[in-house]
């Protein structure tokens, strides 16, 4: 049988990638402070312990919030742009594009760096979720925009234009057609926007001032040994909302191809 | 924007969609970007900012060596990390995109992507667990009786760094070789098969070049962020894996030093691109060489 070592190969890899998730229930399970093996005994002790902290809490309704708006907006630009994508060309339009695209490519780091600069340094404002909520908007918005074009370029033009043929508005005609049709596309993308939004660090770390949000809150957690099993907790919990809300995203961008009547040809990205 | 030239009501429709994206990252990049170099020019005087225009900044990464230190071993992690994670990845695109039937390939690049969406802190802290001291790896070797003592090169150093990376961008690297690999005509293979060339130099002499712009996308996306990762060495690197990325926090925070810290973040910003658009450009004259 042939790419029978490719394919040893491959189940390899996944273990490799798979191998530091399958720690994380371990520990948060294990009876114990130190993070090692052996392991000692079963307990639930961490995530009571979680349960009753109260500043990460707060970190986690400061997060939930921050995620909820990043998505939206993030999803309203990358719908513009998407749209803008499937209709005909203007002067300048890929270039307007792949300027929209850079902060996929930007290391970030210097969105951090540059928000940082700009709105404490120069501006002299107090820093809040709102300008985390700012950024995050920024990095999210690529994601959204590569999720949303499939979904729009997929869409045949000729329905919204018989709709206005029948009457309709134009704004009717892309409420009443086009909208539905990409619907599955938008809600994948917040749930896309909604994960980085939720998970990422380096921004919110520079930009969080005295508000925590969960990562950064996650991470004055991992200088404490004894606050080790709570992470492990934690990052269980984490890991299982993920992958719910992953198998989501995907069921949706899954029927929002087969909606259009397209074949299947990948994942995210 | 002018829409002088932009003579179908549809494209001027698509421009003014665009519009609302475009300001956005003018206003979120492009303006705070501006001020980030305004302000490498300027310099540090206690509390306040001293706003006459100097290269001092620039001079003291140039001449002090721990900076030239830093960008150094952030280049050659970045580029180690690359070229691990571009190496391993590449078999299994190729298994997934000729290997796998077709119907299951979209499980595959699901399985693969999963953990890229779990906490990227949490990840890297069990890396921390797996290869630390009393961690997963050593006191497995010590119970079988391979070693005695823990080994001291996986954790806290450049090795644990680069490990840790390579595992954190693998999913980035699989994609694009697929999608390249997936756009080759299959009947080109059987061509180099019929014309008598054998299964592995097929491989070489169609495949391979036809996948080398999924290979040069994947260099790129792993290349770009990688310098500039702060997680990975704070938690793995210990004292001697730092890297630049953690130098431009200590600048902004510890040492209140915003204009040196703007410096460092633009040569480090400045170095990526010269280094990814050489790449870019000799892999150009490499592929117009070979035809």
């Amino acid at each position: 049988m042939k790419g029978l070592g490719l394919r040893a190969y491959a189940i390899a890899y996944l273990i490799f990638l798979y191998a530091p998730i399958v720690l994380l229930p371990m520990f948060a399970f294990n009876d114990a402070r130190i993070i090692a093996f052996p392991l000692s005994g079963f307990t639930t002790s961490w995530f009571e312990m979680l349960w009753t902290n109260v500043a990460l809490g707060q970190a986690v309704r400061n997060s939930l919030f921050i995620a909820v708006v990043t998505s939206v907006f993030a999803t309203l630009l990358g719908i513009c742009a998407a749209r803008a994508g499937a209709m005909a060309d203007f002067p300048g339009k890929r270039g307007v594009i792949g300027f929209i695209m850079l902060p996929l490519v930007l290391p970030e780091i210097i969105v951090a760096v540059s928000l940082l600069v700009i709105l404490v340094q120069i501006f002299g404002l107090n820093l809040n979720n709102w300008s985390i909520i700012a950024a995050h908007t920024l990095i999210c918005t690529p994601f959204s925009i590569a999720i949303l074009n499939g979904a729009f370029q997929n869409l045949d033009p000729s329905f919204e234009e018989a709709a206005m043929d029948l009457g309709f508005s134009r704004f009717e005609a892309f409420r009443l057609i086009t909208l539905p049709l990409v619907m599955p596309g938008i809600i994948s993308s917040l749930l896309i926007s909604f994960t980085i939004s939720l998970d990422e660090f380096i921004i919110a770390f520079f930009l969080s001032g005295a508000n925590p949000t969960m990562p950064v809150f996650i991470w004055s957690m991992l200088r404490f040994q004894d606050a080790l099993p709570q992470v492990m907790a934690l990052g269980t919990i984490l890991v299982t909302l993920s992958v719910v809300l992953l198998v989501t995203a995907e069921y949706f961008r899954r029927r929002g191809i087969a909606r259009a009547g397209r074949k299947d040809t990948g994942g995210f990205l | 924007m002018a829409f002088g030239g932009f003579s179908n009501p549809d494209s001027r429709r698509a421009a003014a969609l665009i519009a609302a994206p475009f300001v956005y990252v003018i206003l979120l990049l492009a303006v705070p970007l501006s001020a980030v170099v305004l302000f490498s020019f300027w310099t540090q005087d206690f509390m306040s900012v001293d706003t006459t225009f100097t290269l001092n900044n620039y001079r003291r990464i140039a001449t002090e060596p721990i900076f030239g230190v830093l960008l150094q071993r952030s280049v050659f992690v970045a580029a180690m990390v690359t070229l691990v994670t571009v190496l391993l990845a590449y078999p299994v695109a190729y298994f997934v995109s000729f290997h796998v039937e077709p119907g299951k390939k979209s499980l595959w690049l699901f399985l693969i992507t999963i953990p890229f969406w779990t906490s990227y802190l949490i990840r890297v802290f069990l890396w921390r667990v797996i290869l630390g001291f009393n961690g997963v790896i050593n006191t497995g070797l010590q119970q079988i009786g391979l070693i005695d003592e823990p080994l001291t090169f996986i954790i806290y150093n450049v090795n644990a760094v680069i490990i840790t990376l390579s595992h954190a961008f693998a999913p980035f690297a699989i994609l694009p070789i697929f999608v390249a690999l997936e756009k080759i005509d299959r009947s080109l293979l059987e061509a180099g098969l019929d014309l008598g060339e054998s299964r592995f130099t097929t491989f070489l002499r169609v495949t391979l070049p036809l996948s080398v712009p999924g290979v040069v996308a994947a260099v790129l996306i792993v290349f770009i962020p990688t310098i500039g990762d702060y997680v990975t060495p704070e938690q793995v690197g210990g004292a001697g894996g730092r890297l630049v990325a953690n130098m431009i926090q200590t600048q902004f925070f510890a040492l209140n030093n915003a204009p040196l810290g703007s410096a460092l973040a633009l040569t480090s910003m400045a170095m990526v691109s010269v280094i990814a658009l050489g790449f870019v450009f000799l892999n150009r004259r490499w592929l117009r060489g070979r035809r």
